[in-house]
């Protein structure tokens, strides 16, 4: 308690001053992908993110910001250009905004190596979680497995024996069919990886109602996922054999583009638009109200990110030169997050409830997602123990 | 064996789109000699037009109705601006160019159009499956991608063969100089074939937006499989771009579809599930090596090329 008391009196003499000094303000590096095809999901982020700071009128936690804002292009090799100009030109203290886990693979170990806290709004590889953990990286959303470990559990308590998946052929693809099948204890029908950017599905809908699965299980991001959902809603399989995905082929934006082929697909994530709690009912009214649009689960981690970023940058009075305070501040994060509950586990990511939702059409004609229950309460990762961080 | 009838039929669809891509791309390649990498450009912009106007007037034939012009339209336009200034210069010069344009057009879209992927459906009355054999339900929608792709094939061999602008494309074709100098208006040509061409792309756009995400780039993963159906049917050739088109839909489709269950045969499933899903990717081009070793020409080569 007395020590408490102490840090409260040190964060105070801390604030104090600060006006006197004029503040610059602080910079936060943002890069994220704007450009092609995934540009919408930067949009995302970026909006969530600014939304905090217009909230409060160009500041965080009460210290004026600056957010620089770059597009990567999804390009590790343009992503790292960008870290380095915003660490050596800037002199940027806080990173945060990457979308892709490749990305982040390239870019995070040289940025924390350097000094940076990087906080990341989206990616959450397994590798910086586990054995390249730093104490420079914090991850705000999710890590990569939790959003299909959250599917396999529903799945298998709901009581479904014989599971098909399906992802694209690439590392992460493979990352997420893992993450399904540590939580899933029945049989698997089929395990399909198509390839990466394929359009055409019906080849694999055949394949897969030929195998009579009593479930589905697909990993596919953006477009490919909306191919699809409408393809396979066209082979009638929807009213058959039901879907289920981590929420990235379900977010507000796409679901636009699906309309009906995806209504009734239930899906995990770490949010949804109607958690009743405080914070995300001013959220999501305040994002609609800014930008005429329901915010995606992407908006929600950059408006996460941001106000996190805001409770440390409040503790240590604006001051980021003080790197362990910051850090610290940040492993407590002490601020309302829309999602509720939130907490670091000790390779600082989230340890959160994580729901099942349902795509649904709301009154207005809006196509979104219903919660339908927390299948995990207070759930991390796996990785915790192979990272080591000292 | 149902199920092998159904993939043939899939390989068939994707044939017949990849064909109504490639007939346009061929022409423009082999009578004009112009490598147009924006050919998936004028897919993209008939699948926008279409899902636009399908969606304000609720009827997807209107939406068709506009893809076709709005897509010939642009690449008349592109051909008068642009191109027309790159007949005489080299193909990497052209390469250049045309990949600007892709660039400049998804850029145009997301100015336009935002980013977010349009909605397009599949019309009502085409929406259902059909039980061609019995067992093997078989969605209408894609039955209709393949009857239009026979009905466009058909008209192009009518229009090549029978009327007096298709004996001048091919006439143009064969020796610009030559059809030039006993008065064909080698300009308005290069214009109207071009024109055709991206009329075709378009329509391929827009039949594939109530089956694809119609999306800013859409154009350029089904450009790639195009260049490697021209290649294989011998550039300039329609029908060696019908003969590309379905070979490479049905090696296409075939490969995704049952290699898995062949290498799960010889190798543990881990490994097979991986390894089926490299070399179903690599099939086509395996194929089109193939080809090029046994005819470097392509398939079906058009008799006026090598003339030029």
């Amino acid at each position: 308690m007395g020590k408490r008391l102490l840090m409260a009196l040190c964060a105070a003499a801390l604030l104090a001053p600060a006006p006197a000094l004029a503040m610059q303000p602080v910079k936060i590096g943002m890069i994220t992908t704007l450009s092609t095809k995934a540009g919408y999901l930067g949009e995302e982020i970026r909006d969530g993110f600014q939304l905090a700071i217009d909230q409060e009128g160009g500041k965080l936690g009460g210290v004026p910001v600056d957010l620089l804002v770059d597009d990567d292009a999804a390009e590790p090799e343009k992503a790292k250009q960008i870290a380095e100009r915003f660490i050596q030109r800037d002199k940027v203290k806080l990173m945060t905004g990457i979308v892709f886990s490749n990305v982040a693979i390239a870019v995070v170990p040289k940025v924390v190596r350097n000094d940076v806290i990087y906080v990341s709004a989206n990616a959450g590889p397994s590798l910086l979680a586990g054995k390249g953990c730093h104490p420079n990286y914090f991850n705000v959303a999710y890590q990569n497995d939790n959003l299909d470990e959250v599917v396999g559990q529903y799945v298998t308590d709901a009581g479904f024996k014989k599971v098909y998946l399906l992802a694209p052929n690439y590392p992460a693809g493979k990352d997420h069919l893992t993450g399904f099948k540590r939580y899933y204890k029945g049989s698997i029908a089929g395990e399909v990886y198509t390839k990466l950017g394929q359009s055409d599905y019906a080849a694999e809908i055949a394949a897969l109602r030929a195998a009579e699965p009593d479930a589905v299980f697909f990993f596919l991001p953006g477009g490919m996922g909306i191919n699809f959902l409408k393809q396979y809603a066209q082979a009638g399989l929807n009213q058959t054999i039901p879907l289920f995905g981590p929420a990235f082929s379900f977010d507000e934006r796409l679901l636009q583009a699906v309309k009906d082929a995806a209504l009734g697909v239930k899906n995990g994530s770490q949010w949804s638009q109607d958690l009743d709690n405080p914070a995300n009912r001013q959220f999501v009214a305040a994002f609609r109200k800014a930008y005429g649009r329901t915010p995606t689960l992407y908006a929600s981690q950059g408006y996460d990110a941001a106000r996190l970023l805001g409770s440390a940058l409040k503790a240590v009075g604006g001051d980021v030169s003080k790197m362990d305070d910051l850090r610290q501040a940040i492993r407590k994060a002490d601020f309302d997050s829309v999602r509720g509950k939130f907490a670091f586990s000790t390779n600082q990511h989230p340890v959160q409830d994580i729901y099942i939702r349902e795509v649904v059409k709301d009154e207005s004609g809006i196509y979104t997602n219903k919660t339908l229950k927390a299948v995990f309460t207070d759930h991390s990762n796996v990785y915790g123990e192979d990272c080591k961080m000292d | 064996m149902l199920l092998f009838v159904e993939q043939l039929l899939n390989g068939l669809q994707l044939g017949i789109m990849l064909f109504l891509m490639s007939a346009g791309l061929t022409l423009v390649f082999g009578i004009m000699q112009v490598i147009n990498l924006a050919h998936g450009s004028f897919y993209m912009i008939g699948a926008y037009v279409g899902a636009t106007v399908a969606a304000s007037t609720g009827s997807f034939l209107l939406g068709l109705l506009a893809a076709l012009p709005a897509a010939a339209l642009a690449g008349m336009l592109v051909e008068m601006l642009v191109l027309r200034r790159l007949y005489s210069r080299d193909h990497l010069d052209q390469v250049l160019a045309t990949f600007g344009l892709i660039m400049f057009f998804n850029e145009l879209t997301r100015i336009l159009w935002g980013r977010q992927p349009l909605f397009m459906d599949v019309p009502r009355w085409l929406s259902g499956s059909i039980e061609l054999i019995p067992g093997v339900p078989y969605p209408s929608y894609r039955l209709a991608v393949i009857a239009v792709g026979i009905l466009v094939a058909v008209l192009l061999y009518l229009l090549f063969t029978r009327t007096r602008i298709g004996m001048q494309i091919r006439a143009g074709a064969s020796n610009r100089e030559m059809a030039g100098a006993l008065g064909v208006n080698i300009r308005l040509l290069y214009t109207l074939v071009f024109g055709l061409g991206t009329l075709l792309a378009g329509l391929a756009g827009v039949m594939a937006g109530p089956i694809l995400a119609v999306e800013a780039g859409m154009g350029e993963s089904i450009l790639i499989l195009t260049f490697v159906v021209i290649v294989i049917g011998g550039i300039g050739s329609i029908r060696g771009a019908l003969v590309g088109a379905l070979l490479v839909g049905f090696v296409d489709t075939l490969g995704r579809a049952f290699l898995p269950v062949l290498l799960r045969l010889v190798l543990v499933p881990a490994y097979a599930d991986g390894a089926a899903a490299s070399l179903a990717s690599m099939s086509v081009y395996l194929l089109m090596a193939a080809v090029l070793v046994w005819r470097p020409a392509g398939l079906m080569p058009s008799e006026g090329l090598g003339k030029k």
